[in-house]
């Protein structure tokens, strides 16, 4: 068996789950209290079908706590960026482009010092401990105890980057040490921001880890723990302390990748309708299609690999008007049992016009029995022809996707939608998001520029995949079953010698029978 | 002559990225690098070509090199100054005004940071209209006018200056010049006086670009048609719409070439920049034609590099500047230079 859990801000879902079936759900309020939320989640498990702890072989669980805590400038730790560039660089110091209030909070220290390499792997200036060991008393004077180191190019050569933490934490024992080229992708800027938001949140992220193993130990559960990482994969309890940043967006893919599992399907697109937004992803080989563009986080500039995800203003709630019918934006959110028509209220919304067309069965109907019957068709042929909108503009082929539909609002999702497959309505689809993260598995990825030159491209492509299955079992993938997921390749312009830039991905079945800590 | 703040390169790298069509760089960080100058220089004068004194002694500065490692080695912020002063050293006279000699993401802001850092008024014209690959593929080329003296700084303090027989020789030099200082060095070259701008410039670039980036950006916000602004503003016509279906990339010669498919039997064709459009198989605009292609919904400018499987785009053909249509000009960057066999015919005509 094992347990998925996902805390969101307000709500904490959970489901017990023994290989594909679902033996139990609950929802539960979200706590201030971390440790209590969880134990609470698992004790309502158990209390819908009982089981003892040992038969529980994982538990994983996705948190919003991260994002939050970036979103809210809360809990962040003094952390200072250090770069490695000089004599380049200089002109875009780390943290440029950051709102000033996240810049304060963690204390805007940065430091420029001497390293780097060029795209072809030479330095652009030697690694200078003296100035390090500098850097380093400066810390120590200042009692910062975290630190983002970024060089430039370190997804070539991640050398210096490597050998600025040995100085650094030769210096400074017990330093928290973020290292780009382990967070994030060419382009320096945004990588480092990554970088920098991981590193200042690596307190948080011990206080974190240690609520939710005090919650497992509270209900006797001795299972290894898991987080939920943005793209679908788990990461193990130990390298979440270390790499919380990789928790960012977790929530969005965990529900679009525990719809598909419900659903059956592994390439489909899923919607995902709240009571304001209707949220649409697309799943490819039974993983979230990431977003190519670069993703602001509380206003920070990233290249996290974030699920692509396209919102439109229609949900359960939202305002319907007549004259020429609209819906949404505006929405009455969270009051729609107060304020819509079927609940006594005096707002028409969506969802009094799903019950007026008899397609949904909430609160009264009498109450909506004398609206317009224009009104209602005209109302739910825009619901309908906007989700249409949407989920066509995230195909990425011709061919017709199946569309899972999920959510408390997914009722409003019409039956037929062209240039669409069958539209699935799984049971279950309140907890989706606590199913994604029970059937996450782990993944392991490459993303470097290599020089055409020695090597034909396909040696560098079955090196990369090499690399990327060998993560990945790092990670705890069973061996056997790790596959490659994704495999991109671009060639870089000006740059001579044929160089390409190379992304891969494999994935595979996280291994129950080891514990990996 | 008006004054540009920080405030308004937002617009200008946007308008500037459109106007690129898809080559010449990322606007972010040729953004933020003007930005940053200006907060620190002041305001950038900007100035009128018939406001050149005759005997200005003009400037245009850029960056050369690789996109791709322009956004991982960022620039030092001293090569601009080291650039001009070694130009100055072999020209034996100081810069009074800077130029821009591209339209695009990266080299529409530069020559902004150059005019903050210095404190010299900048022109307020380009030397295309539009971006091209190569450092000879510009108005004062056709003009007469010598790429070089030209010079190049890196970060670490390097500078080199070339001169060189013709202007296809100092896009060798200061090509491989350039991949030796890391793939990415500060330039100027092609130095003006004041009386030749207006045979070798394209007038008005800048405000230009200017505009184009704030009616997108204005149309957004008001939720009207990003695409339908940028084509009105621009005086193009939309050539096609339709998803990327696919994109097939190869590295030729150092320069990256590709085809995409749209869905209603769409195609676009680049190297670096977009060269030709088609539909059915038919050709609807060719290079030197500015072919721009702008992400569907948000108006935005797609770079070739960032053109990807699934994307909705519009595509725009913008007739080029009258000088590239003379048989001269066609030589210098028509179809045939870029391996292509079709007549150029102009945009507005097919």
């Amino acid at each position: 068996m094992r347990i998925g859990i996902d805390v969101g801000g307000t709500n904490t879902d959970a489901v017990l789950m023994d290989g594909n079936a679902v033996l139990a759900e609950v929802k539960t309020a979200t706590t201030g209290d971390v440790t209590s939320g969880v134990v609470a989640a698992i004790s309502g498990l158990a209390a819908a079908r009982s089981f003892e702890p040992g038969q529980v072989r994982a538990v994983m669980i996705g948190t919003t706590h991260f994002t939050n805590a970036i979103v809210e400038a809360r809990r962040l730790a003094p952390t200072a960026a250090i770069r490695l560039a000089l004599p380049a660089t200089r002109a875009l110091p780390p943290m440029v482009d950051w709102p000033e209030r996240l810049v304060e909070a963690l204390g805007g220290h940065v430091y420029l010092c001497h390293g780097g390499h060029e795209f072809d792997g030479r330095a652009i200036a030697p690694l200078d401990e003296g100035e390090l060991r500098r850097v380093a008393s400066d810390l120590a004077a200042k009692g910062i105890g975290t630190v983002a180191i970024s060089s430039v190019f370190s997804p070539v050569n991640a050398e210096y980057e490597q050998r600025a933490a040995d100085i650094l934490s030769a210096e400074l024992p017990g330093l928290h040490v973020s290292l780009s080229h382990q967070i994030g992708r060419i382009g320096l800027l945004e990588r480092e921001n990554a970088t920098i938001v991981n590193a200042c949140l690596r307190g948080l992220a011990e206080q974190i880890a240690d609520a939710f193993g005090t919650a497992l130990a509270t209900v006797g559960i001795t299972a290894p723990l898991y987080l939920s990482q943005n793209d679908g994969t788990l990461m193990d309890v130990e390298y979440a302390r270390h790499y919380p940043v990789a928790t960012f967006a977790s929530g969005p893919t965990n529900s679009m990748r525990g719809a598909a599992f419900l659903s059956g399907l592994s390439d489909c697109a899923v919607i995902d309708v709240g009571g304001t937004t209707s949220d649409v992803g697309v799943l490819a080989r039974g993983f979230p299609r990431e977003a190519t563009t670069e993703v602001d986080i509380g206003g920070v500039r990233s290249n996290f690999r974030m699920p692509d995800v396209l919102s439109i203003g229609i949900g359960g709630g939202s305002l319907v008007t007549g004259g020429p019918v609209t819906v949404g934006p505006e929405s009455v959110g969270y009051e729609l049992t107060s304020r819509a028509l079927v609940f006594g209220g005096d707002t028409l919304t969506a969802t009094d016009l799903a019950v007026a067309a008899g397609i949904a069965a909430i609160g009264d109907a009498a109450a909506v029995a004398d609206l317009p019957r224009r009104l209602v068709r005209d109302g739910l042929s825009v619901i309908a022809d906007r989700m249409a909108g949407v989920l066509d503009r995230m195909r990425t082929s011709p061919e017709p996707l199946p569309v899972v539909a999920v959510g408390g609002g997914s009722i409003l999702v019409p039956d037929e939608i062209p240039g669409t497959l069958a539209v699935h309505r799984p049971a279950h689809f309140a907890v989706a998001n606590a199913i994604g993260a029970a059937i996450a598995q782990v993944g392991g990825e490459v993303d470097r520029i290599f020089a055409l030159g020695a090597q034909t491209r396909e040696q560098v492509l079955e090196q990369a995949k090499a690399e990327a299955v060998d993560r990945a079992v790092a990670a705890g993938a069973k061996p056997q079953d790790v596959r490659i997921v994704e495999v991109d390749e671009v060639p870089i312009s000006y740059l001579p010698g044929n160089a390409v830039r190379v992304r891969v991905k494999a994935v595979g079945e996280l291994q129950l029978d080891t514990a990996h800590a | 002559m008006r004054k540009i703040a920080a405030a308004q390169i937002a617009d200008i790298a946007r308008g500037a990225a459109i106007l690129g069509t898809g080559g010449g760089g990322d606007p972010y960080i040729g953004r933020l690098l003007a930005e940053r100058a200006i907060a620190a220089g002041g305001p950038v004068t900007l100035v009128e070509i018939d406001e050149v004194p005759a005997d200005a002694v003009v400037v245009p500065v850029a960056m050369m090199g690789a996109p791709t490692v322009m956004v991982e080695k960022l620039p030092t912020g001293t090569e601009i100054a080291a650039v001009l002063a070694a130009l100055e050293g072999v020209l034996g006279r100081r810069p009074t005004h800077i130029a821009c000699i591209e339209a695009g993401g990266v080299n529409s802001t530069i020559p902004f940071a150059a005019a903050a850092v210095t404190g010299l008024p900048l022109v307020d014209a380009d030397g295309m209209g539009r971006a091209f690959p190569e450092l000879q593929m510009v108005l004062p080329t056709l003009a007469g006018i010598s790429t070089t003296p030209l010079a190049l700084a890196d970060e670490k303090g390097n500078t080199a200056v070339l001169h060189t027989v013709d202007n296809h020789w100092a896009e060798r030099l200061a090509r491989s010049a350039t991949v030796e200082m890391g793939c990415s060095a500060t330039t100027a070259q092609y130095v003006l006086r004041g009386d030749q701008l207006a045979g070798a410039l394209v007038a008005g670039t800048l405000t230009r670009a200017e505009r184009l980036g704030a009616v997108v950006a204005r149309a957004r916000a008001a939720h009207d048609d990003p695409v339908a602004a940028a084509m009105a503003e621009l005086g193009g016509r939309l050539l096609l719409t339709g998803k990327v279906t696919d994109v097939s990339r190869r590295t030729t010669a150092g320069f990256a070439r590709g085809t995409a498919a749209l869905t209603d039997g769409g195609g676009l064709e680049f190297q670096n920049e977009h060269l030709v459009a088609t539909v059915d198989g038919k050709i609807v605009a060719s290079v030197p034609d500015l072919i721009c292609v702008l992400e569907a919904d948000s108006g935005e400018p797609i770079t070739t590099e960032a053109l990807r499987y699934g994307l909705r785009v519009a595509v725009i053909g913008v007739p080029c500047d009258p000088r590239w249509r003379t048989p001269e000009g066609l030589a210098l960057v028509g179809p045939g230079y870029f391996g292509y066999d079709h007549e150029y015919q102009p945009v507005e005509s097919m």
